[in-house]
């Protein structure tokens, strides 16, 4: 095992190289589902996260399997890092029985229990709540699983973040804030719907640690949540992490983006691309050749093929399935 | 006539009220450069500016008390809800306070203000944005209700919206923003608590409300060449709900089916066959009250599954048919 690049979680190069790959791979799933979207083979709506990968990656890699997340609506990636089943993800885009909610759902709802992914959320600000519930049954059940609660800086002005911030400080939920902020909530500048330079400072108000980081950067990603699992995990309580991110596309299926700048688009595209400057301290630290490089891009493309395959082989629900699974059993 | 959209109807509404009084202004998220999510807004912040077409945060209980306090000082706050199903978390400024506040402080003070906000399903938006929960605030006395289904009536509903004294809940449809209608220029009023024949029939009465009303327009044309001639009521206004011209015209025609998007049980749709069933309309009835209304279930993805869970065109007709078969 060796350790070529420093970090928190002492993960190893190979530990890294695989965090590299799941980059990739959330990255070619979101343009294939963008490309359907536009061909119309998937209906509704999708928010996509490409620009955001290392922000998912980077704080899920520093989970365990028994661990949980609550996802938000632009959750494709934050799932795909905890390990929901890619392709039980793209047939329920397709709307298939074999998808991870049975065609039920859709985009906004991923969920896969059984891999700790207690679901994406439609609404906005849903999930603090949900998460401080799930760091309560870890706390009262005495288990060491910790729950990280993704959520958008546009979110953090719902009443439900203060709430739930307050309540998991005072009772020391093992609960991590993890603040995707993408600039915009839809197409709110986060710096005129907040008047605080970072949205960390917010943890103040509620005594507990906050930090804001580039959310670019999987480095200071697996850092930052690594020291907030690790707090969380020993009782000592929540931290709120304010990862700094971009979102490449638009903020759903129309958005003709008239609230920024092309300019400014360029520079996060150009200047920092989450994947490809951790391509380039891959192979600055010679743990990544072009040419290995090459074969994990070929290999993920073949993974979304196949989830794709997975999708078209799946069968749409029929009408019996209209009245299944409103109350459980 | 000019024909424009729905989406026009409401914009056109706006602008002349804000043309007009100062005191009108509107609150919303993305209402401002992007449009609105449903591009209802769409240019409105050049020609008012952001003083009063105001880019919320992502706060629906401080927007929907904003506008209640704003309203009881002298403004005539209109506030857009993204999506109708986020009214769970404006609720309380709505049900505890808006609904309430004429009435707790003696009727010594009134709360003029207008939430505007998109319901329904058909766009494959799932279970948390697809809802019809309009019957949440009809059941609150103090709060008004109007849900229009065409461009004309939602452009004259909303003047008498923003010109009222009390707070209105003005549903609209996401599926009704892109039907197009005759809609005159300038400010008109259609009055609060009238309904609307939609097409003259004799044979049953459909009280469709929404977009179902553009479904039983349609059923009506299939049921035609069938001979079976429907009357379309459409309320258009739940709160105050116009019985009268619903039970007279069920009492012309002996039949009625009503239908609505909202979940049957303890929906609007039960309000509907209610009134019928208590008023004189029942002496006159042929047939028992039929109700079509949403399947019991959230609302599903998939989109075979989605429209399963409402009412179609198909489900009116034969709905009717069955109705008619019976002697
Ligand atoms: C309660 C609620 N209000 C509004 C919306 C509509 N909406 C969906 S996503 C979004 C923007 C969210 O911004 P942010 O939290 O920053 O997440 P991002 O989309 O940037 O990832 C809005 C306003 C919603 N889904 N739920
Ligand atoms: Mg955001």
């Amino acid at each position: 095992m060796s350790i070529s690049i420093k970090n928190k979680a002492n993960l190893d190069d190979a530990a890294l190289i695989e965090a590299y790959r799941k980059m990739c791979l959330i990255r070619l799933f979101e343009e294939k589902v963008d490309y359907f979207f536009a061909k119309g083979m998937i209906h509704g709506t999708t928010h996509l996260c490409v620009g955001e990968e290392a922000s998912a990656v980077g704080s899920g890699i520093v989970l365990r399997n028994s661990d949980w997340i609550t996802a938000t609506h632009r959750g494709h990636g934050q799932t795909i890092a905890k390990g929901t089943d890619i392709n039980k993800m793209m047939a329920e885009l397709f709307g298939k029985t074999s998808g991870t909610n049975k065609g039920k759902g859709g985009s906004m709802h991923i969920a896969e229990i059984e891999t700790g992914n207690l679901g994406a959320n439609g609404v906005v600000g849903g999930g603090y709540p949900i998460a401080c519930g799930a760091a309560l049954t870890a706390q009262m059940k005495h288990t060491d699983q910790v729950c990280l609660c993704y959520a958008g800086d546009g979110s953090t002005n719902e009443g439900s973040f203060h709430e739930s911030l307050n309540m998991a400080s005072i009772w020391k939920l093992p609960v991590v804030f993890f603040i995707e902020n993408n600039q915009y909530g839809m197409s709110g500048p986060i710096k005129d719907m907040a008047m605080v330079k970072d949205l960390s400072i917010r943890s103040v108000s509620y005594g507990m640690p906050g930090i804001t980081i580039d959310g670019n950067n999987l480095i200071e990603v697996i850092n930052a949540t690594f020291d907030a699992v690790e707090r969380a995990r020993k009782g000592e309580g929540p931290t709120l992490i304010e990862a700094k991110t971009y979102r490449w596309k638009g903020h759903s299926k129309s958005d003709a983006k008239k609230y920024r700048t092309r300019e400014e688009e360029d520079m996060w595209k150009t200047e920092r691309d989450p994947i490809a400057n951790f391509k380039a301290e891959l192979i600055k630290a010679k743990i990544l050749t072009e040419a290995q490089d090459v074969e994990i891009q070929t290999k993920a493309a073949e993974t979304i093929e196949a989830a794709v395959a997975f999708a078209e082989a799946g069968i749409k629900p029929n009408a019996d399935q209209l009245m299944t699974d409103i109350y459980a059993a | 006539m000019r024909e424009i959209t729905y989406t026009e109807a409401v914009r056109e509404a706006l602008s002349e009220a804000m043309r007009e009084d100062s005191n009108v202004f509107i609150m919303g998220e993305d209402i401002g450069v992007y449009g609105g999510a449903f591009g209802v807004t769409r240019g409105m912040i050049e020609e008012f500016g952001p003083e009063r077409i105001r880019h919320t945060p992502i706060s629906e209980s401080a927007i929907a008390g904003a506008a209640v306090g704003a309203a009881i000082t002298g403004m005539r706050p209109i506030f857009e809800l993204q999506f109708s199903d986020f009214i769970t978390i404006a609720l309380d400024q709505m049900v505890n306070q808006a609904a309430k506040i004429h009435y707790m402080y003696g009727g010594n003070v009134s709360i003029p203000l207008v939430m505007r906000t998109p319901g329904g399903s058909g766009t494959g938006a799932a279970a948390q944005h697809s809802q019809s929960l309009e019957n949440w605030t009809a059941h609150i006395p103090g709060l008004i209700v109007i849900q229009p289904s065409t461009a004309y009536d939602a452009k004259g509903l909303l003047h008498s919206a923003i010109a009222n004294n009390n707070p209105v809940m003005f549903y609209e449809h996401k599926l009704c923003y892109r039907t197009k209608g005759d809609v005159p220029e300038g400010k008109y009023f259609i009055p609060i608590g009238v309904a609307d024949i939609k097409r003259q029939g004799k044979d049953i009465s459909v009280v469709a409300t929404s977009y179902m009303v553009h479904k039983a327009l349609e059923a009506a044309e299939i049921l035609a060449k069938e001979g079976i001639d429907i009357e379309i009521v459409d309320p258009r206004t739940l709160v105050p709900l116009d019985k009268k011209t619903i039970v007279d015209s069920v009492k012309k025609t002996g039949r009625a089916l009503i239908v609505t998007e909202a979940v049957k049980r303890s929906g609007f749709s039960s309000e509907l066959a209610a009134v019928i069933s208590e008023e004189e309309s029942f002496d006159y009835l042929d047939h028992p009250v039929v109700r079509l209304a949403g399947a019991e279930t959230p609302i599903p993805y998939e989109p075979n599954l989605e429209k399963l869970a409402v009412p179609q065109v198909n489900d009116i007709v034969e709905a009717c048919r069955k109705i008619m078969a019976v002697k």
